[in-house]
């Protein structure tokens, strides 16, 4: 990450912060233990960052519990609680899973205006630099132009893209996506679908089909669910991923729009609660701005933290 | 489906439940159900310090002679929470701005994905309906296909749309628009824009200068009802930037609280105007907060739903019903039509959400039906003969036997259907004599609405096989 996305990230998030460390600067400053007045800052921030209620509590009382044993002061909290973020989202990245005998196929699900499409050109365009042969499947066939909208992307991104007309079964497109690819020997196929709200009974049916369809069309597909995720969505992400994954086997997340000043606290939530990974992050709405995710740089950027003479800090 | 936290109405519904059994309220009393809004408050996505303030104010209010001395504490509690969180919506429903000499110049703005340009042509939509002659502009440049998605919408609503000439940058198109809209004439300009974090210098710059060409009458921040704690960054970046004047809140019909509307009423002090509720693009409706702080305390959204009722129901034959019902008692004929009665009203779920009461109800798993099983029900009337619609004393075993396999389904549907309309009878006729169950006033015609045969799920009406177009 050689051009500092997550600096970038960081950038989005110090714009907007109150910042923690600044705060927590403040409240550590003259003193020399672990103090209830810091502990409710840390846990202000927490919250602020969308972490939610029981992860920030488990975090909080972590940090409560060292300091009461006499193993951390009031100067190492930052760096501490920093680590512990890190250390709760371990193992929770990992890459796209391959399909043994190709094509790999990829779903996008979300609601809606999470970042779908833009995630599938991107996707498309990160696959493709690794040398992959990459074909779009354009089934979202229900919002007005966004065939249109993956088609700017895929021409920009040099990819091949399969469509149907708008309204027609969003299905029939996935499967003939994933017997284009097969007929065409590509890599990976990577298929937009309709925004679609985790409530309606009716899209969600919809979607399971679109997955049984994936796999009549080939054998083991879809190989990766992806729940694209929405980084400012507040504490109903875990909603989402909870009726996602039991509607259709969400495979893992992509987290979006961390370029902003939102900073995606829920997946702490989600992963804990489901153990989904998240394997990739959205830092701009340029085609190469999609990075696998990194928790160590996520912890620090999620706490605001600020590179200059920070200990631990890993910039990517 | 699995919800992980319990609502915020649910919440305060258990909370107002133990608080109903109590005679007097002590502090520490107050502070136990104080700490279960806040949880509630925060699960919500009400930012932490909003629900701080919030409590503390209740808290000033509720613990003292006031509440302590009164004769009914509890119901004194309801009042000042509701209150409070009445005074942080706004009281009343706000209305656009009205420019003195048309046409009045709308301008959205907002993140990226937040539904803007779906907003725009549902709110043209709407000016149309209400006599206006709306017209729409397309000036997010910076998203691919926003414009094409913009026009396809435009016409859908059938409304005139203005999109850019080669050239032009998002100012010039939205003075092009203001200026066809002399020529049209249009009374409503609404100008679409690109979305991006407030937090970027250049968005912000386009839209201040979009801003300062067309001098709008109402700029609009269009806002995700699922938005977490950085939504008050978010409407406090665009009120500085931009400047805001209300709020439309977007996807109102998914099952987040909604609690960021909250924190950014309180933040930007602007109010919340309109109210996304579907995919459809009528689905938007004026913002009422006080309903909305209601429907957050588990009151019930009465007002909302009888305005819907009224707009869906034949009042001539409900009240027909109401008497042949009253003389006759109630009918399984008489229960399938309310029932598709009750589903031209809108997606189940959000009127059911609307009753007082049921909200808890019909989140508790054996209360949710899903559409299939109403489109069973309607089976297995269908496979009665008249005579046992009308008295369906009469269906015995050899009966239920051949409904079950008239309709596709078990003789125990069959048998669960009767005893539910058994059930729903006897209700109907306290209904009719009088005893109204609480919150359900001047709604004689629902009786599918109080039992389980009726529940949870959104009708699939609103599309068709693919969507329905």
């Amino acid at each position: 990450m050689a051009d500092g996305v997550w600096g970038r990230m960081r950038a989005g998030l110090a714009r907007a912060r109150q910042g923690l460390l600044g705060r927590i600067a403040a409240a550590v400053s003259g003193h020399r233990t672990v103090s209830a007045g810091l502990l409710e800052e840390l846990e202000g921030a927490l919250l602020a960052a969308d972490v939610g209620m029981p992860e920030t509590m488990r975090l909080v009382g972590r940090l409560r519990e060292l300091a009461a044993a006499g193993e951390l002061f009031a100067e190492g909290v930052a760096a501490t609680l920093r680590a512990e973020v890190a250390r709760s989202l371990e193992g929770s990245s990992r890459p796209m899973r391959r399909a043994e005998t190709p094509p790999s196929v990829v779903l996008l699900v979300g609601v809606n205006g999470s970042g779908k499409t833009t995630t599938a050109a991107k996707l498309a365009h990160a696959l493709r630099g690794e040398g992959q042969r990459v074909l779009l499947g354009a089934a979202d066939t229900f919002r007005a132009a966004a065939a249109e909208q993956l088609g700017i992307w895929a021409e920009r991104a040099g990819v091949d893209m399969v469509r149907h007309a708008a309204g027609s079964d969003p299905s029939a497109v996935i499967y003939d996506a994933v017997a284009a690819a097969r007929a065409r020997g590509v890599d990976t196929v990577v298929c937009d679908t309709a925004g679609r709200l985790h409530n309606k009974a009716n899209l969600m049916a919809e979607l399971r089909k679109m997955v049984r369809v994936a796999g009549n069309a080939c054998p083991g597909a879809p190989h990766e669910v992806l729940l694209v995720l929405d980084g400012s969505t507040g504490q109903n992400a875990l909603v989402q991923a909870k009726v996602f994954t039991e509607a259709v086997g969400v495979t893992g997340l992509v987290l979006t729009k961390l370029d902003t000043s939102a900073r995606g606290g829920i997946v702490l939530a989600v992963w804990r609660e489901l153990g989904l990974p998240i394997l990739w992050a959205g830092v701009g709405e340029g085609l190469e701005d999609l990075r696998p995710f990194d928790p160590e740089a996520f912890a620090s950027a999620l706490l605001g933290a600020d590179g200059a003479g920070e200990p631990g800090y890993a910039e990517g | 489906m699995g919800v992980l936290f319990e609502s915020l109405s649910s919440r305060l519904e258990s909370v107002w439940r133990r608080l109903r059994g109590r005679g007097r309220l002590t502090p520490q009393d107050v502070d136990e159900v104080l700490r279960e809004v806040r949880l509630a408050l925060l699960e919500a996505d009400v930012h932490f310090k909003v629900a701080k303030d919030f409590i503390a104010r209740v808290r000033e209010k509720a613990v003292g002679d006031e509440v302590l001395a009164s004769l009914s504490p509890a119901q004194q509690v309801v009042k000042i929470v509701h209150a409070e969180l009445c005074a942080l919506m706004g009281s009343t429903s706000a209305r656009l701005a009205s420019a003195s000499q048309p046409p009045t110049i709308i301008m959205l703005c907002g993140l990226q994905g937040a539904g803007k340009t779906t907003f725009a042509a549902k709110l043209a939509g709407w000016l149309g309906r209400q006599g206006r002659h709306p017209l729409l502009v397309a000036a997010d440049l910076q998203r691919p296909a926003a414009v094409e998605q913009l026009a396809i919408n435009a016409r859908q609503v059938n409304v005139p749309v203005v999109t850019p000439e080669p050239g032009d940058g998002p100012a010039d198109v939205a003075a092009r628009g203001v200026a066809r809209a002399a020529a049209l004439p249009a009374d409503v300009v609404i100008v679409d824009t690109a979305g991006r974090s407030q937090a970027d210098a250049d968005l912000m710059a386009e839209l201040r200068a979009i801003r300062d060409r067309i001098r709008p009458h109402e700029v609009l921040l269009v806002l995700d009802a699922m938005a977490g704690q950085d939504a008050v960054n978010v409407a406090r970046g665009f009120a500085e930037g931009v400047g805001v004047d209300g709020v439309a809140l977007t996807r109102l019909d998914s099952d987040a609280r909604g609690g960021a509307a909250l924190s950014v009423r309180e933040v930007i002090d602007r109010p919340i105007k309109f109210a996304g509720t579907g995919e459809r693009l009528d689905a938007i409706e004026p913002f009422h907060p006080e309903r909305m702080a209601s429907r957050i305390l588990g009151m019930g959204d009465v007002l909302s739903l009888i305005e819907r009722a009224e707009q869906a129901w034949d009042h001539s034959q409900a009240e027909k019903l109401q008497e042949r019902v009253q003389k006759d008692g109630l009918t399984l004929e008489d229960f399938l039509e309310q029932m598709q009665a009750l589903r031209r009203m809108g997606p189940l779920e959000q009127v059911l959400g609307m009753i007082p009461g049921l909200g808890q109800a019909m989140r508790s798993s054996k209360a949710q039906v899903d559409e299939r099983e109403l489109g069973h029900i309607e089976a297995m009337i269908r496979s009665m003969t008249g005579e046992e619609r009308r008295r369906p004393e009469i269906i015995d075993a050899s009966r239920r036997r051949r409904i079950a396999a008239g309709s596709g389904t078990q003789v125990a549907d069959v048998n669960r259907l009767l005893r539910q309309f058994g059930e729903i009878r006897k209700l109907m006729r306290d209904v009719t004599q009088g005893r109204l169950p609480r919150g359900m006033p001047g709604l004689p015609g629902m009786p599918g609405m109080t039992g389980p045969p009726v529940g949870g799920r959104p009708p699939t009406h609103r599309r068709g096989k693919h969507r329905g177009r």
